[in-house]
């Protein structure tokens, strides 16, 4: 099969296997695990939801967005700002909330840049990015550049999220209901559209798609995905600032999904963690000589990105797929 | 006289300086084959681009049965049941053959991006996989449906061009030389096609392939550096002088 190189979207058996074992580990984790990985681990999962929202923009739809921090950052300020400084506030409130805010934002945002198209996509979102951020960044009213603190997770109610296990589950079904939904929609009706507009806009648009009613709603969509995710970052750490809406943070999530392979949300999981993981390696590089290594964190993880790229064009899971269908093991395929 | 389901009146399109098509007006009528025709860069692709709102006119208006469309988007323009193939093939190699027709049926679902209706399998919407069922087989590819449309044959990526533009049920077909490269059996087979389309479809046809436009064609226009230059039953074309000095003498 000659076929052109395209995205692995219908993930073959052995890497839902793969996937199902993942997940079989982060759920058992937590029993031996110490808090600190426990904490890390909880990190790595919400920055996963984060790269998947991304990437039903950049993998599906292919709008890469160099602002999608933005709906993470203020669904977090969200939940400061609902949270009173001596008591928490309801999960089921400030959570509606807080994915409104992002969403409505997406939306208003969403209907001024996706007309744009290429590199005037990419500048525009970022554009837009930046706004919020000095927004933010020089109102003292809204924290201004020192950011504001959290001093109570939400109250669930039912179960106390302020048990840092009771969070890890908390964020680990939300992973998982997130990754459920987005490979849900991948496979609806509005799925496949935006998958055509990523392959040949203009042949939708002859067809009788109108694709700017599509790309708006996949922006919504993925500033609400990406919300949920900083309202989770704003809850296990107890603060915010402007850093969560900035530059640095929308290119990490790109950094992500392209780590990872883009278009089918597992990639993007899997890209958040060996993301985070390898900063983590890279930062506790020792110092040889009068050289630290590990202050050049970022030099290493560029390199790391760049082989990646070179050598699995596909991303991790792709490189993944390659060397489990290798002759002998037969492709599924899902519908 | 048949019904005029698209009427083209004074279009002209301009880029900078140069008329790439000048003052056109053309009809399409169900149940008849309208064939264009000209030498390379008459403008009859653009004439096509202008119909199917690819590229907005400099003046002119063009209606499309009641509704005037003359400077609609092209999604706006399929909606309301024109359909169009493409002289170069414009389709998602990267798809199967079947996916690229049934995202052509799915078109015609209202607010396609309805959250409501987020959670639906595309695969299994009957109604949409019934139409592009009917395109597929129409066009000959049934047999084909699991190919990679891009490592497909060329002549068979020339049928997907007319399946997909089926799959959305239009009532009036632009087809942009449908029988461009494609191999003799594989033309008659197109022939045989576009003549079962022609009782319920006004089809305009840009083509360079002489023998199938007199084959086909009902009515024929012949286009030099972007104006109509005769307009006719094939037979009174055929004998025009301007005509045979412009065009057809280099042919017959």
């Amino acid at each position: 099969m000659s076929a052109p190189a395209t995205h692995l979207e219908a993930l073959p058996r052995s890497l839902q296997a793969l996937l199902a074992l993942g997940l079989i580990a982060l759920a058992l984790f937590p029993l031996v695990g110490s808090d600190f990985h426990q904490q890390m681990v909880t990190r790595m999962m919400i920055l996963a939801i984060f790269a998947m929202s991304l990437d039903l923009l950049q993998g599906v739809t292919g709008l890469v967005s160099l602002g999608h921090a933005a709906f993470f950052g203020i669904a977090g300020y969200a939940l400061a700002f609902l949270t009173p400084a001596d008591a928490p506030a309801s999960l089921w409130w400030t959570l509606p909330a807080a994915l409104l805010a992002s969403g409505a934002a997406a939306l208003v945002i969403g209907f001024l840049v996706v007309r744009t198209k290429g590199i005037y996509f990419i500048m525009a979102t970022m554009a837009f990015a930046q706004m919020v951020f000095y927004l933010f960044f020089d109102n003292r009213a809204l924290g201004g550049s020192d950011g504001l603190y959290i001093n109570f997770r939400p109250d669930a109610g039912l179960f106390d999220l302020e048990d840092k296990r009771v969070f890890y589950y908390f964020t680990l079904a939300c992973l998982a209901g997130v990754y459920a939904f987005l490979r849900r929609v991948l496979w609806s009706p509005f799925g496949r559209a935006l998958a055509g507009i990523r392959v040949n806009e203009h042949r939708m648009r002859a067809i009788g798609f109108g694709s700017f009613g599509h790309k708006l709603a996949a922006f919504t969509l993925a500033g609400t995905l990406a919300g949920l995710a900083g309202y989770l970052w704003g809850a296990q750490t107890g603060f915010v600032n402007p850093e969560l809406m900035g530059f640095h943070m929308s290119a990490h999530a790109i950094m992500m999904v392209i780590l990872g392979g883009m278009g089918n949300f597992a990639g993007a999981i899997v890209g958040a963690f060996a993301f985070e993981f390898m900063l983590e390696l890279f930062k506790d590089l020792p110092a040889f000589g009068g050289f630290d290594a590990g202050k050049h964190w970022q030099l290493w993880m560029g390199l790391f990105i760049v082989a990646v790229i070179c050598f699995a064009p596909r991303g991790l899971l792709g490189l993944l797929q390659r060397l489990a269908s290798r002759p002998g093991l037969r492709e599924g395929r899902d519908g | 006289m048949a019904d005029v389901l698209l009427s083209a009146r004074g279009l002209t399109k301009t880029f900078g300086g140069l008329a790439a098509v000048n003052g056109v007006s053309i009809d399409l009528w169900r149940d008849r084959i309208h064939a264009v025709i000209g030498p390379n860069g008459a403008g009859k692709s653009t004439l096509a681009n202008l119909l199917s709102g690819d590229l907005p006119p400099t003046a002119g208006t063009i209606t499309l049965g009641t509704h005037d469309i003359t400077r609609a988007s092209p999604e706006q323009i399929s909606r309301r049941g024109l359909g169009r193939s493409y002289q170069k093939t414009n389709i998602f190699p990267s798809f199967t053959v079947w996916e690229n027709v049934r995202l052509a049926a799915q078109s015609r679902a209202t607010l396609p991006w309805n959250p409501l209706r987020w959670l639906r399998r595309a695969a299994r919407d009957a109604a949409v996989n019934e139409r592009a069922e009917a395109a597929l087989e129409l066009a000959g590819l049934a047999g084909r449906r699991h190919a990679v449309a891009g490592a497909a044959s060329h002549g068979e990526q020339r049928q997907l061009e007319i399946a997909m533009t089926l799959a959305t049920d239009p009532r009036v077909l632009l087809l942009d030389e449908p029988l461009a490269g494609m191999g003799a059996a594989e033309a008659e087979r197109m022939v045989a096609l576009l003549l079962r389309l022609k009782p319920r479809h006004a089809m305009m046809l840009v083509e360079h392939d002489i023998d199938a436009i007199f084959a086909l064609a009902d009515h024929l226009t012949v286009m030099v550096n972007g104006a109509v230059i005769a307009s006719g039953e094939p037979a009174a074309i055929r004998a025009d002088a301007a005509v045979q000095a412009a065009y057809l003498g280099e042919n017959a």
